[in-house]
């Protein structure tokens, strides 16, 4: 396959808490301008593992390397600036406006985000720019992960970690703006790696899927694959609830015509 | 009462060392207690600790912690130097500060631990630094709760502060304790009302900063701002003014008596064309200290207080011995002078309703031999803890029937109605005479002598024009011209005067001296 170095890379990562193994040893490489999905049941591990990439989660074992660099040898501030985070709970912060919210990053990094600037990241995410001046709290959730996702792509980051962005949001908010970031994926040429527990989400969006089971990476495959019954007992498990509602819905829709 | 409307007005003084006083409390316990929220945020050991730290000087109450820090400052000085203030503001203030550190700590504390722990994630995530995190957001997001605790200690504060009196710091206490002394209502309300009125103009001021910071107002929070650091500038500068040179300091402990005679002494000084200062209302214990110390120039104080609280002697040898050891004592070991007596005493003695003296056939106290089992007798709350009562009742043998204790002013109240037989009176107590009571003799001497005595701080000790200007009050004040100038002060009738109306009559009738 392709001989380009990638541009993350988790290293035999380890995580224990006490007593508790959340991630045991996952080694596996993601390569530049791929959208990769994480799925897993609630406690598989697949939120820790993608937390110590940006740092938010130290390894108790292995390394991960960031376009070559370990990144606990990274200034965590200095790191988290070249990694856009995008997260459930969101978290704008809620004394600050959205044109605020969204030049935190470069502004942290010293420089100014202009107003111009601002207008064109919120219409990448399908905002009118006089959103601009809103406060968080005038905003709905749909408007709100919007403005979340033009915060993590302001300081134009080399990579996108997303852990459940859609999660907390309605289905047709949800499947609009899943459609979205794919799209800026493909057009603004970004590295995303997404967590999920929705395994159609995964297969909708990314075009590698890892499937985490108590701590292990247990698949590792295409959507195209993992729908053709490759990654083992696990993936299988998680692609049949997405497959037989669709068949069923299908059904539905025949003996209705 | 529209006397308080008279009375206002001439607190301004007052009222400027209490907002100062108030304000740098605050403003110490806020340098404190933000920095200590902080790191309570990030370890649970010290936020326990500094709670339980805070709570507990809470159940300390705010008249014994502010009284706890003259002995505390009085040991420092082994370390910092005699220099070292022991009575007013130094203490006043780390006592208040201690005190409003509770509500500040703890909003603090709680407001950090309800942040949102999604927006703290987002705060790491976008690359804050510690510090960032700390200013960008945690303490904007706090800061509406924190006020709100910063209002609560400073209404706490301002209210606290008026006990500042008790050790000699200038307060809108002042006039509240002076008109309790003196029974002088319109005086105890005028400081009510004006403590009352700064600590609900602090709140309101504080609540608009408070809603600005929540609402993320800018007006609000900065007008507000600059109303607070406008009032504590005047206050500042109110201050400032008067002190050019320090004037002559004249205490008063907490009854009529010093309160009357501290005005006549400052009349005689201000005629003399010193400026004065009369710091009312303190502790004897902390009369003494302060002269010594000269944070106070003046105080009448009396020998038999001073022989046995402060030399801890229980002989005695005699009222004219008593009097040339204190004064030698007081030179030696405090550098204090005595200037001399003033003519009367205020001692214990032994009063009963003419009736029943008559009646039980009781001239002096040697009479009450074997009667006095079926008599009961009053004394203050301290007397039959006090050295003057065990000398007295083992002198004579006496036995009472029962002792029972009244504050000063309802003992009289009690041998009128009968639930007292005898009390313990003070021979100076303008309501011996006013109630015709008969004082008991004291044939054996038991009770030991009260020369009021004018006292001199190192200060001005060698102040000739204090001495002249004081002179001609030595020997010159009679006990019942003293008996009477107390009765105007004590009365609740017409004829009450101000204690400084009954110090100029006063005046009027000093004896010339032999």
């Amino acid at each position: 396959m392709t001989t380009a170095p990638p541009l993350l890379r988790f290293d035999g990562v380890t995580c224990r808490f006490g007593d508790v193994t959340a991630v045991g040893g996952v080694t596996c490489d993601i390569a530049a301008g791929s959208f990769v999905a994480m799925v897993g049941a609630s406690g598989s591990g697949k939120s820790t593992l993608l937390k110590t990439v940006n740092t938010l989660v130290e390894p108790t074992g292995g390394r991960v390397l960031f376009a070559g660099e370990d990144v606990s040898d990274l200034p965590p501030a200095k790191l988290r600036r070249r990694v856009g985070y995008v997260f459930q709970g969101i978290g704008l912060f809620p004394h600050m406006s959205v044109a605020e919210n969204i030049a935190i990053g470069p502004r942290l990094a010293g420089e100014k985000l202009a107003a111009g600037r601002i207008a064109e990241l919120l219409e990448l995410v399908e905002l009118d720019p006089a959103y601009a001046t809103r406060m968080p709290d005038e905003l709905s959730g749909g408007q709100r992960q919007r403005v979340g996702v033009a915060r993590a792509l302001a300081g134009e980051p080399e990579l996108l970690i997303m852990d459940e962005p859609f999660g907390a949001l309605d289905p047709v908010t949800r499947d609009a703006l899943g459609r979205k970031v794919r799209e800026l994926h493909d057009t603004l040429g970004l590295t995303t790696v997404m967590v999920t527990h929705d395994m159609a989400e995964a297969l909708l969006l990314a075009d590698r899927v890892l499937v985490m089971d108590r701590g292990a990476l247990v698949a590792d495959a295409s959507p195209q694959g993992l729908l053709a019954g490759e990654g083992g007992a696990v993936a299988q498990r998680l692609v049949r609830v997405p497959r037989e509602q669709a068949e069923k819905l299908a059904a539905m829709e025949s003996r209705g015509a | 009462m529209r006397e308080i409307w008279d009375i206002l007005p001439g607190l301004g003084e007052k009222l400027a060392a209490h907002v100062v006083l108030s304000a740098s409390a605050i403003g110490l316990a806020m340098l404190i207690a933000l920095p200590l929220a902080v790191w309570a945020g990030r370890s649970r050991i010290v936020s326990r600790l500094a709670l339980s730290l805070a709570s507990l000087v809470q159940t300390i109450p705010a008249l014994a912690l502010l009284a706890l820090f003259f002995p505390l400052l009085l040991s420092l000085r082994a370390v910092f130097g005699e220099g070292l203030p022991t009575l007013g503001f130094l203490p006043a203030l780390m006592a208040l500060t201690l005190y409003a550190l509770l509500p500040i700590l703890r909003n603090a504390v709680t407001a950090q631990a309800n942040l949102d722990e999604g927006v703290l994630e987002a705060a790491d995530g976008v690359g804050m630094t510690k510090w960032q995190k700390l200013y960008l957001v945690e303490a904007p997001l706090s800061a509406p709760f924190i006020m709100a605790g910063i209002r609560t200690a400073s209404v706490w504060t301002i209210g606290a502060a008026t006990l500042a009196t008790t050790i000699g710091q200038p307060s809108l206490g002042d006039p509240i304790f002076a008109g309790l002394q003196t029974q002088n209502w319109a005086l105890v309300l005028a400081g009510c009302l004006a403590s009352a009125g700064l600590a609900l103009a602090a709140d309101n001021l504080l609540w608009v900063i408070e809603v600005g910071l929540a609402r993320r107002k800018r007006w609000m929070t900065f007008g507000g701002m600059a109303i607070v650091v406008l009032g504590i500038l005047a206050a500042l500068w109110g201050q400032r003014s008067e002190e050019a040179e320090r004037p002559i300091v004249i205490a008063a402990k907490q009854f009529s008596e010093q309160y009357i005679l501290a005005q006549l002494i400052g009349s005689r000084l201000e005629a003399a064309g010193y400026r004065v200062e009369y710091r009312d209302g303190l502790g004897s214990a902390v009369v003494h200290s302060a002269v010594a110390a000269s944070s106070v120039d003046i105080s009448v104080d009396y020998t038999g207080t001073i022989w046995a609280n402060f030399m801890k002697r229980a002989d005695n040898p005699g009222r004219e011995a008593v009097y040339e050891t204190i004064r030698e004592w007081e030179a030696r070991q405090n550098g204090v002078k005595v200037l001399g007596r003033l003519g009367f005493e205020n001692a214990y003695a032994f009063a009963m309703r003419p009736d029943r003296a008559k009646a039980l056939g009781v001239t002096s106290l040697a009479d009450l031999v074997g009667k006095g089992a079926s008599l009961t007798v009053g004394g203050d709350p301290e007397f039959f803890e006090r050295p003057e009562w065990l000398a007295v009742r083992d002198a004579y043998g006496l036995r009472f029937g029962k002792t029972r204790n009244f504050a000063p002013t309802f003992m009289y109240d009690a041998l009128r109605s009968g639930e007292a037989d005898v009390i313990s009176a003070y021979t100076s107590d303008g309501r011996i005479a006013a109630d015709r009571l008969v004082v008991l003799a004291d044939p054996k001497g038991a009770l030991p002598s009260y020369d009021a005595l004018l006292i001199l701080s190192p200060r001005i000790a060698d102040d000739p024009g204090v001495a002249a200007a004081l002179q001609p009050l030595l020997g010159a004040i009679s006990v019942e011209a003293m008996r009477e100038a107390n009765f105007a002060v004590d009365r609740e009738d017409a004829g009450k005067l101000t204690p400084k109306q009954a110090a100029e009559q006063l005046s009027r009738k000093l004896r010339r001296p032999e």
